[in-house]
């Protein structure tokens, strides 16, 4: 069975580790929060300006100058920090974030990654994902393997306008867990039940099979 | 010491001098830490052409999207314009020009602009539509684009306290944008929540020190919140 959204998020949150600094896009990698493994401190970076990002506010404690870059609501956590967009973005591209987790329409075996625009739809914009795929070293995207209608969203090359050239090496799906390396998808874990036949079928870049795909645990 | 009372006492005088075609910066992230009264006043005045620097475009009827309304804006320069339909109608049309800027790089232009440095290098955008017809160079083996600074003629800010000297503080995550716009207009007007007596602010927690203030105004601020999210239970 493919995963659903919160499978996908609850193995993401396996990648997480004591200490970690993590920025997660909007989507599936915000329910990543809600899957940090027991016995670990992470701290959430919000790239409008905080570190530290707490749980939702209460009708006593929500705060209209308090928000996250979803503009949701938000509290600051214990140890949370708050500084311009132009100090959270140092960060981000200056490599400081341990890990950052988005969304995507397109990946490639070169690392391309396709997210913010579908040429003839109306462009809203990029936000901030751009600096977080140029910036960042250990990036995970997540997404359905396939679209609705069973076309592969891992290619070849990306046909839509590109996010980040060649930055991506860890994707999440709903089927199954890759990696990228010298221009090809390696399968690395099938989610339970899932066959390697039908991952096959529904990737269209080169994708590497080893021997033997072990299924993904979850606690 | 009148040289230091950056204080204002009406809006009308808080954005005097602003004239059509006008490049104007300003702070906000969403509908949080915006200039608010700044805003309705440039609406007031009907000036008209000018280019808008900010991360975001507002909403329908709230922020910067009221200057749609009267077709203000001719050209806006933000990392996401998702959240306004009238924007989208004027951009359809080809009544408005757009140019999306990836966040950090739109941070990072006003950051420069106000610091007197002219363009930087940036892996930002690098192989995408953003890197078009932009300098790339190589630096340690990985590529970079050159992306120019932005300065305007009037920069508007909000802030929650300020002296008179022109020393601001911002709250919470309303800061976002402000203080970078606070550095890279000729003219920057700063809205406050409250006007403090000088030394009631610590020097050492001044997020932007008055040498880049011209004016200061105290107003009343709505606040209103785009994404209202609770904890359950």
């Amino acid at each position: 069975m493919a995963l659903s959204r919160e499978q996908i998020a609850m193995r993401i949150a396996q990648e997480l580790k004591d200490g970690f600094y993590v920025n997660l896009g909007i989507g599936i990698p915000t329910l990543v929060a809600n899957y940090v493994p027991d016995g670990i401190e992470v701290m959430l970076q919000s790239e409008n300006g905080l570190l530290g990002m707490g749980p939702f506010p209460t009708e006593e404690t929500i705060d209209a100058d308090m928000i996250n870059a979803g503009k949701q609501t938000v509290t600051a956590a214990t140890g949370a920090s708050i500084f311009s967009s132009a100090e959270s973005f140092a960060m981000i591209r200056g490599g400081h974030v341990d890990l950052t987790v988005l969304g995507a329409f397109e990946v490639d075996v070169h690392g391309n990654i396709a997210s913010w625009m579908i040429p003839g739809k109306l462009i809203k914009g990029m936000g901030g994902a751009m600096d977080l795929v140029a910036g960042a070293d250990n990036i995970i995207v997540c997404m359905t393997h396939a679209s609705k209608h069973g076309e592969s969203k891992l290619l070849p090359a990306c046909t839509l306008p590109l996010t980040g050239a060649g930055c991506i090496k860890k994707v999440v799906t709903d089927l199954a867990y890759l990696e990228i390396e010298d221009g090809c998808f390696v399968l690395k874990e099938r989610a339970p039940g899932v066959t390697v036949e039908e991952i096959i079928e529904k990737t269209a870049g080169n994708l590497i099979v080893p021997d033997y795909v072990p299924e993904m645990t979850f606690a | 010491m009148s040289g230091f009372d950056k204080v204002v006492h009406s809006y009308e005088e808080a954005m005097a001098g602003l004239e059509d075609g006008m490049t104007v910066l300003a702070g906000g992230f969403g509908l949080c830490g915006i200039p608010e009264n700044l805003i309705t006043q440039i609406k007031k005045m009907g000036t008209r052409d000018l280019t808008v620097v900010s991360n975001n475009c507002g909403v329908d009827g709230f922020g910067l999207g009221v200057l749609l309304e009267d077709r203000q804006i001719k050209k806006m320069v933000s990392s996401y314009v998702g959240e306004n339909a009238l924007f989208e109608k004027q951009l359809l049309a080809g009544e408005l020009d757009v140019e999306l800027t990836p966040q950090g790089t739109l941070a990072e232009k006003l950051r420069a602009g106000g610091a007197g440095i002219p363009a930087f290098f940036t892996a930002t955008g690098f192989g995408t539509p953003v890197a078009e017809g932009k300098e790339v160079r190589e630096f340690n083996g990985k590529s970079y684009i050159l992306e120019p600074s932005i300065t305007g003629d009037f920069a508007i800010v909000k802030g929650w306290k300020a002296d008179r000297y022109g020393n601001v503080v911002y709250r919470h995550t309303a800061q976002n944008f402000n203080p970078m716009i606070a550095t890279a207009g000729k003219i920057t007007v700063v809205e406050v929540e409250e006007i403090v007596e000088p030394g009631a602010l610590d020097p050492a927690h001044i997020h932007t020190p008055g040498i880049y203030v011209d004016r200061v105004i105290v107003g009343t601020f709505e606040k209103r919140i785009e994404q209202r999210t609770l904890s359950q239970g």
